[in-house]
């Protein structure tokens, strides 16, 4: 488990890991004109930390990471995307998207960053940066407890304070 | 074996009212009122310009589900992160 891979898998795996990371952020900020969206490019993009894990068996992945960024990716994900829920209160409800342009106005707009759908695409950014911080924190954690019961005695059942 | 014998027939019992349910459900294919998907369908594009009508449906009619999903996705990482949290020595 902690053992690292070979060369050529670990060599591999370096380099298309960034392009794992490219395509979840294009799936993310295409949200609104091609399938996919929030969740599934966050989930791409937390698949990063699993591929370095997997090549590199964790102990020097896990020395260089700081799992705090990915909290705090996780947090402001939530507080962006309830924070533009919130900004729609004023103009009429909870979620009003006001930053919304009409279909005829919007078809001869390139598409830009972001007033072409309104706060659908600012929404897919936030969903996806808490998802792919999220799915992050749960792949770290996750393997941090496989290594930390390499070195217990797995037989016996301890719990955490034994 | 007595208690063998009422779990069997209770399990009976369950199963026939359940599956003598089946007549009353939905048939499969066929939908059922299709105003709300008419709507969408419709007027997703012009009211909101998004050209995929599912984000629209996602983010901004129904954004509330959304937010109750990135509520249980931050409870999921949090007792995660709970389960597999190193242990006071």
């Amino acid at each position: 488990m902690r053992k690292p891979l070979s060369l050529v898998a670990r060599t591999v795996c370096d380099l298309f890991a960034w392009f794992l990371i490219i395509f979840g952020v294009y799936v993310i900020i295409h949200g609104d004109v091609t399938p996919g969206g929030g969740f599934q490019g966050g989930a791409i993009v937390g698949s990063f930390m699993a591929l370095l894990l997997v090549a590199h068996g964790g102990d020097r992945v896990l020395e260089w990471v700081k799992t705090s960024v990915y909290w705090i990716m996780l947090f402001v994900g939530l507080m962006m995307f309830i924070g533009f829920g919130l900004r729609g209160i004023p103009e009429g409800t909870f979620f009003y998207n006001f930053l919304a342009v009409p279909h005829d106005v919007a078809k001869t707009m390139a598409h830009g960053l972001i007033p072409f759908s309104g706060t659908i695409g600012v929404m897919d950014i936030a969903v996806g940066i808490e998802v792919a911080g999220g799915l992050t924190v749960i792949i770290l954690s996750m393997f941090r407890g496989i290594v930390l019961h390499d070195f217990a005695d797995s037989r016996k059942e301890t719990g955490h304070d034994g | 074996m007595k208690l063998k014998a009422l779990f069997i027939a209770a399990t009976l019992v369950l199963g026939g009212i359940l599956l003598s349910g089946l007549d009353a459900v939905h048939p499969f294919g066929v939908p059922g009122d299709v105003a709300m998907d008419e709507y969408f369908l419709d007027h997703a594009v012009e009211e909101r310009s998004s050209e995929n009508v599912v984000t629209s449906i996602v983010f901004d009619y129904r954004a509330f589900d959304t937010l109750g999903e990135s509520a249980v996705l931050f409870t999921a990482i949090c007792s995660v992160v709970m389960l597999f949290r190193k242990g006071r020595k």
